[in-house]
Order: C-alpha cells, then sequence, then structure tokens
C-alpha cells in the first residue's frame, strides 16, 4: 500500500484499544479504509476491529491476484 | 501433503512423478489424481502480455496455502496434496501453479482441488505485475472466477 514497512508508536492513537482500522489511520492518515483491502495480524486475516497487541506485526494489502 | 512457493521454473510433470515415487503410501491405495496447472499466457484483459512478475507476502502465503491444504484433507476423503507456487519473474507458458489431489475416489479429488484453486486464487496473498508488449507494467488487479461451467 505504497509502504514496505512502518514503525507506530501505539501512544499515538487515541484510544482505549488500539484496532487495526486505528492503524492504518495513524500510518495512512486516511479516515476510511478502503473495502477492498486485505488486513492481516501475525500473518493471519483479521477485520478492521481487530485489536492490536504490542509487537503485533500488521499488513495491509490489496486484492490478491495469485494463480 | 507438501507445500512450496519457489523462485524456480516448475518442470510439473517431473515434479510430479519424482513426488508420486517418493510417496510410497500412494501406490495402489488411490483411485483418482487430479492436476491442476496454471500456466502464464500471452493476453489479459484485451492486451498482450510478455511477462509477469509474481509477488508474495513470505511466511504468511506459505501458511495460507498449508492452511487450504488442511482444509481440504479434513472437508473430503482426500490420500495427499501437494500445491507448489512459483513466485519471481514468469515468462510466457511458464507454469505458475501446480495443485495435485490424490483421493480414492474421483468426486473427492475433482471438488477437493476445485477448492484449493478458487480458494488460493481469492485468498493467498501473491500479486502478479505485468509486463505489456509495449513494455508498460500494471498490476493485475482482480483475478476472473472459476465458476463450473455446464
Amino acid at each position: 500500500m505504497g509502504k514496505s514497512e512502518d514503525e507506530l508508536d501505539a501512544s499515538l492513537c487515541d484510544a482505549t484499544e488500539l484496532t487495526t482500522l486505528k492503524v492504518w489511520q495513524a500510518s495512512t492518515g486516511k479516515d476510511q479504509l478502503d473495502s477492498n483491502i486485505l488486513i492481516a495480524i501475525n500473518m493471519g486475516y483479521v477485520d478492521s476491529q481487530h485489536v492490536v497487541a504490542d509487537g503485533d506485526e500488521v499488513a495491509f494489502f490489496p486484492p490478491v491476484t495469485g494463480g | 501433503m507438501r507445500i512450496e512457493v519457489t523462485k524456480h521454473a516448475i518442470d510439473a510433470w517431473t515434479l510430479l512423478k519424482d513426488y508420486e515415487t517418493s510417496r510410497t503410501e500412494l501406490a495402489g491405495k488411490h483411485g483418482a489424481s487430479i492436476v491442476f496447472l496454471g500456466r502464464m499466457r500471452d493476453f489479459n484483459e484485451s492486451d498482450s502480455i510478455s511477462e509477469m512478475q509474481l509477488e508474495h507476502y513470505p511466511g504468511m502465503t506459505e501458511k495460507y496455502l498449508e492452511g487450504i491444504a488442511e482444509t481440504v484433507m479434513q472437508q473430503w476423503q482426500i490420500i495427499d496434496v501437494l500445491i507448489v507456487h512459483r513466485v519471481g519473474q514468469i515468462k510466457l507458458a511458464d507454469t505458475i501453479v501446480l495443485v495435485a489431489v490424490w483421493a480414492a475416489h474421483r468426486a473427492h479429488a475433482y471438488a477437493a482441488n476445485q477448492f484449493i484453486m478458487e480458494d488460493l486464487k481469492s485468498k493467498a496473498p501473491f500479486w502478479k505485475r505485468e509486463t505489456l508488449a509495449d513494455g508498460q507494467t500494471r498490476w493485475v488487479e482482480k483475478n476472473t472466477l472459476g465458476k463450473v461451467i455446464r
């Protein structure tokens, strides 16, 4: 999604629970997450409301086109 | 069961022969083996394509493919599954993906093989960047649906 890697300080996010949507907003500056964007935490698919824990690897990527 | 993501060219039939030979539990036990080979064609969306770069998410891609194989082993009566997917620079006619399923009966093998391919194409983290005949490159934005034609 334009960045191969980003490091965020969780305290930057004004939320009691840090969701993947909050990570997206903090990293990109965009409010909305496009519906076709896929999200993974620690290499497993999750949704935009999934809570992120300290040290988690969060990935956002476009529709896949393998095979 | 074997899952592999490789940068090297896939010699599908040699690979299959070697795999079957190495899996002694298959001999005499399976009545059906279904093999799907996905190959690179020279056109997409009405444009001529000369080559392609295939990227993946190391770690997650292998994990996802293992999950698909485990799902079909539980859902159908399958003896063995082999999935090999290419990454890196792909040339015309190269094999991109090989999916082989062995079962006692064909219905299970057909169903499991199709499930693997459709799930792989819609969820496994791979991305294609194709080079058009005029040298321009573009990301492939979606795969075609593999619906059953009767």
